[in-house]
């Protein structure tokens, strides 16, 4: 495909940025009010046209879409980094249990401990989201056959089984939570104000500096541990690194917007089908940022068509990436190399 | 998937060589004539009884464990005789009559794929029964054809749907677990958008009835559940007997005179049919179908999960759960569904290490 291979990767990341920038004033345009694209832009450049269209724009939003982009570009990256980690194709923070650790270390700190404030419960996140991580990790390495997809996989959805069950245990005993929790816990990006996504932004962008910086070493990675080893990587700090990151992206985005699955799976498919197409490869200097670019595209589409579609009530843009990512995991499981592994 | 020719199986407990097995089972009424198998089942039957009693007991009027035994055949006093018969029995029954259901379709399905992990609420059955059911709460069509009948229609387009999508020159175990988790993706998120979609009325119906839940059942929900049980529960132990012969092999089966694929089929139905009856009535309650054959397996230490055995502990499981739920924290009532869940997750990660350990994980 030559004229494929003329998408050079500076130009895809351009395209997917320009992309991205007209998903974004979608999302600020679209929703319960519509407003006319020029006054948004009016609104944006500080010339609104009315206070109500200001309002809106600035408090409502504006906040809403940039918590999409962070979160998004969070679990983007997030699954791209656990997939090349396990070199596993069925690895996100949502199938393997990282995010139902979260949520549940965060529905138990808020019900018993009391803790109240985002960055109060922001470190049981992470810490749970740590834990359930090497736990689903261990225990897909137990048996004979060692660390197989299909065992991690497993492994995952049985830990997401037992934390989400523990976690409603919980907010069923504290009927106050119940109602917060039915719409965080379904991935909804509504109702957040700006400073939310100021407090996430910090921990998002120390993950999302940590993975870049494990990229090259998730290349030699990929050619097996005897191989990366003898090209001189040290794998247990590879490994350390990126789980300390895929822990703060995670973490850090469950605490938001709540356990979203299969973003971080099928993104970083899409990445991959991209940059062979641009003639790229799997080199993980570049997978990491397309995949932190593709997700936050998917998951505004995803709220923008949940804002759409129902109304008066909006559906969570969590439940429809479950939606589509149901089939992608079904089509993943079908394929033939991975089936049979 | 390690292929494996003969030798041991994933269903298996452990790794019992087939030879062992066969000596176990072939025999038309061995599993009936084993003590240990009487006798457990003697003894789940008196434990059944007794936490049937205890809940029925339990409520704003406290009854007597004795007088709910002499209500339960006709005699006491008026007032003690309605509250039983007409508020707790069903709740009561439909709770027993659940955890037969689930248990008795675990077992079959466990037994039929030979993995201890394909139970129908793994894979995505319970889910499809309930996205159909919560459909109709909320777009006001269980008027006219039924809860029953939506349960039905979801479990039974789930099954189909599974069967197809992991069909890939035949269907291994593992395939057919990872398939139907991915369609119980779809089913689950299918119903929150119809919750969130529907009026505030019925979307507080569909939630509290998803969780699994006993509370304000009545022989409405009772009866239909009671006679499907009492259909396809002993449908299932009479295609039983063929399933043993299927599990030499198919072409083994059919030499011995076994319609192969009928009975396959007509198992499937019961199966499905017992999880979309039972969802109907009382919620998708979880981790019953996949725990209880295992549980039962385990107190008769049989090769697979024992029919009889199983529906009796299924039917403690629910019970039990349910007392618990009313009992663990005095003034709430937790949906039995969040005990068996919490109850169940475990067992369902202990089974993964025991089937990676037998080194066939795939």
């Amino acid at each position: 495909m030559t004229r494929a291979q003329g998408l050079r990767p500076a130009f895809l990341l351009v395209l997917l940025g320009a992309v991205l920038l007209v998903l974004c004033l979608l999302s600020i345009a679209l929703g319960a009010r519509g407003i006319p694209l020029d006054q948004v832009l009016r609104a944006l450049a500080g010339h609104p046209d009315s206070r109500l269209v200001d309002n809106v724009v600035w408090t409502v939003r504006v906040p809403r879409t940039a918590l999409g982009v962070t979160a998004g570009a969070a679990l983007g990256l997030a699954g791209a980094l656990m997939q090349a980690l396990t070199r596993n194709p069925l690895a996100d923070p949502g199938v393997l249990g990282v995010s139902a650790g979260a949520a549940f270390a965060i529905v138990f700190s808020v019900a018993v401990l009391g803790l109240g404030s985002l960055l109060g419960y922001i470190w049981f996140a992470f810490a749970g989201a740590f834990a359930a991580g090497v736990v689903v990790f261990l225990l897909g390495r137990m048996g004979r056959s060692g660390l197989t997809p299909v065992k991690l996989a497993l492994a995952g959805i049985a830990m997401t089984s037992l934390l989400t069950s523990l976690t409603s245990a919980i907010v069923l005993t504290a009927p106050e939570a119940l109602n917060r929790y039915r719409f965080w816990s379904a991935g909804s990006l509504a109702d957040q104000g700006g400073e939310t996504v100021l407090r996430v932004l910090p921990f998002v962008a120390a993950g999302a500096l940590l993975a870049m910086a494990c990229a090259p070493a998730l290349n030699s990675l990929a050619l097996g541990d005897d191989v990366a080893a003898s090209l001189g990587r040290r794998l247990g700090l590879i490994r350390l690194q990126g789980v300390a990151a895929v822990t703060l992206l995670t973490g850090a985005t469950v605490s938001v917007i709540g356990p979203v699955v299969f973003l971080g799976l099928v993104i970083p498919h899409a990445a991959r089908a991209l940059a062979e197409r641009a003639g790229i490869g799997p080199d993980h200097r570049w997978l990491l940022p397309l995949s932190a670019m593709l997700a936050p595209c998917l998951l505004l589409a995803a709220d923008i068509t949940g804002r759409m579609v129902a109304r008066p009530v909006e559906i969570q843009a969590g439940v429809l990436i479950a939606f589509l990512g149901g089939p992608f995991f079904i089509a993943m499981v079908r394929r033939r190399k991975l089936a049979e592994v | 998937m390690v292929r494996t020719s003969g030798g041991t199986r994933p269903g298996d407990t452990a790794a019992v060589p087939m030879r062992r097995h066969f000596r176990l089972t072939v025999p038309p009424v061995s599993g009936v004539l084993r003590p240990r198998l009487v006798a457990v089942c003697a003894a789940l039957l008196a434990a059944t009884f007794l936490v049937f009693c205890w809940g029925v007991s339990m409520g704003d009027v406290p009854i007597g464990l004795t007088a709910v035994m002499k209500a339960l055949v006709g005699q006491g006093d008026p007032g003690t005789l309605l509250v039983v018969r007409e508020l707790r029995l069903p709740r009561a029954l439909v709770g027993l009559l659940a955890g037969v259901a689930f248990a008795v379709s675990g077992a079959l399905f466990q037994t039929m794929t030979r993995n201890p992990l394909a139970s129908p609420d793994m894979i995505g059955l319970t889910e499809g029964a309930g996205t159909a059911v919560v459909a109709g709460i909320v777009l006001g069509w269980d008027a006219g054809v039924g809860v029953q009948a939506l349960g039905l229609t979801g479990a039974l387009a789930t099954a189909l749907l599974v069967y197809l999508l992991a069909w890939r020159r035949g269907t291994t175990g593992y395939r057919i677990i990872l398939v139907g988790i991915g369609l119980s993706w779809i089913c689950t998120s299918a119903t929150d958008f119809l919750v969130a979609r529907g009026g505030r009325f019925q979307a507080q119906a569909a939630l509290g009835w998803l969780v699994g839940n006993l509370n304000g059942r009545s022989f409405e929900d009772a009866v239909p559940l009671a006679v499907a049980v009492a259909v396809l529960v002993p449908a299932t132990l009479v295609l039983g007997r063929l399933l043993r012969t299927l599990q030499l092999g198919d072409d083994v089966a059919a030499a011995l005179g076994t319609r192969v694929q009928a009975v396959r089929l007509g198992l499937m139905l019961t199966g499905v049919g017992l999880v979309a009856f039972a969802t109907a009535a009382a919620g998708p309650i979880a981790f019953v179908a996949l725990a209880a054959p295992q549980i039962a397996q385990r107190l008769a230490g049989a090769a697979h999960p024992p029919p009889v055995a199983s529906a009796l502990t299924g039917a403690l499981v629910v019970l039990g759960g349910d007392l618990a739920a009313r009992m663990l924290i005095p003034g709430t009532e937790l949906p039995v569904g969040v005990v068996t869940g919490v109850l169940g997750a475990p067992v369902l990660l202990w089974l993964l290490i025991r089937v990676n350990r037998a080194g066939s994980g795939g």
